[in-house]
């Protein structure tokens, strides 16, 4: 019996999992890839060209155009390479938590003061 | 004969590394975390530790997707930090002891841990930060050597605060039977409560961190009870970090006294705990 057994939904908590893994390799695999900054460049000249190669799905495809971080996780994505997908962009992990979370970066970093209280 | 003389638990957040680079650690929102720290440097000074054994995790550096190892243990001269894509920069390299990594993975095997053993190994920010943490501004971490331990703490199934645990109680074996005069220090990085993904971002569950942090210094079975969903649920989906916490305390089998603790929300999303145990 493992853990994952309890299909229970957690709230707002994606557990990347075998079948997430299996739908989101090639997404993460090329968000894997801009470890390195040629692959970051390649990206940035032709973005289309570059999600073609590693064999996104349509639907990834416009998760990473429209910058939708939560679809891009629904889609397979690990957030340690949506990391570096958002690092791209110029975004840090509070800018993607308040992009997750629908809140202002303001409204989120106080969210996160306020748990210290 | 290598001997265990304390154990360090401390955050490895990338925003460390970058507030390191910026020289930003007295400005009010660091200041703080690192004075939380002084007491650790002292005691490392005061020690001189020859080795550390570093509990952490990788997050998409060395490890991908293809081949994910659930426990992994570094066995070279040398670890390189590289590139790791959002702009932390690199630190100089981390020294080895492949010897002892030998004698640690031999012992583990014939435990009945079935690791995967590196013999090249590039490392992020969950083992760069606490060295620059630990060892501030010094190119040469106090001339310590590094035993990595890392960790999968990004793809379901992972292995359970127990049997973490037991992992730092079969490295602590292992150490205590290494017939070289060294002293050895455990290094727990990672955490706390936390969750960078999905709409729950940004939780942190205070109470449950410091129930944690208590029972892990005076009685860490009492979390044998956790599986990796519970502590999901209370600490977030990036709280099993805690893991490496428990691989730590695992590795302290004998008498333990708690000589500092710092605890501060928020460190970018996380709440980030300091810890130093020394241990007889």
């Amino acid at each position: 019996m493992s853990y994952l057994d309890d299909k229970t939904p957690i709230p707002g908590t994606i557990l990347f999992d075998g079948q997430k893994s299996r739908m989101g390799y090639g997404l993460n695999k090329m968000c894997y890839s801009f470890n390195d900054e040629s692959a970051r460049n390649e990206f940035k000249a032709d973005e289309d060209a570059y999600c073609t190669k590693y064999k996104l799905s349509d639907e990834q495809k416009k998760a990473v155009k429209d910058r939708d971080l939560i679809a891009m996780l629904e889609l397979g994505g690990s957030i340690y390479y949506m990391a570096k997908f958002a690092g791209i962009l110029k975004l840090n992990m509070q800018d993607i938590g308040a992009l997750q979370t629908g809140l202002t970066l303001d409204e989120f970093k106080q969210k996160l003061v306020d748990a210290g209280k | 004969m290598a001997k265990i003389i304390g154990a360090v638990g401390s955050s490895h957040i990338p925003a460390i590394g970058l507030a390191i680079a910026k020289k930003q650690q007295q400005e009010p929102y660091w200041k703080g975390f690192f004075d939380g720290h002084i007491p650790i440097w002292n005691w490392l000074k005061e020690k001189k530790p020859d080795i550390a054994v570093v509990f952490y995790n990788d997050h998409g550096l060395e490890f991908f997707l293809d081949k994910k190892p659930t426990f992994s243990i570094g066995a070279a001269e040398e670890y390189i930090s590289y590139d790791e894509g959002w702009g932390l920069a690199t630190i100089p390299p981390i020294k080895g002891d492949p010897e002892l990594s030998w004698h640690i993975c031999n012992t583990l095997v014939e435990d009945e841990f079935d690791i995967t053993i590196c013999q090249e190994l590039g490392v992020d920010h969950g083992l760069t930060v606490p060295m620059q943490l630990m060892f501030p501004g010094d190119p040469n971490y106090g001339g310590i050597k590094v035993i990595p331990v890392i960790i999968n703490c990004e793809l379901h199934p992972m292995p359970s605060p127990k049997r973490c645990y037991k992992l730092g109680q079969s490295i602590a074996r292992a150490i205590q039977s290494y017939d070289q005069d060294l002293d050895v220090v455990i290094f727990g990085t990672g955490g706390l409560s936390h969750q960078l993904d999905g709409q729950n971002a940004g939780y942190i569950n205070k109470e449950f961190d410091l129930m944690c942090l208590d029972k892990l210094v005076n009685d860490p079975e009492y979390l044998f009870k956790f599986s990796v969903r519970d502590i999901i649920e209370n600490a977030g989906a990036q709280g099993i970090e805690f893991n490496m916490w428990m691989g730590m305390r695992g590795a302290l089998p004998g008498k333990v006294e708690q000589l500092h603790f710092n605890y501060t929300i928020p460190i970018s999303n996380t709440a980030a705990g300091t810890m130093l145990l020394s241990h007889e």
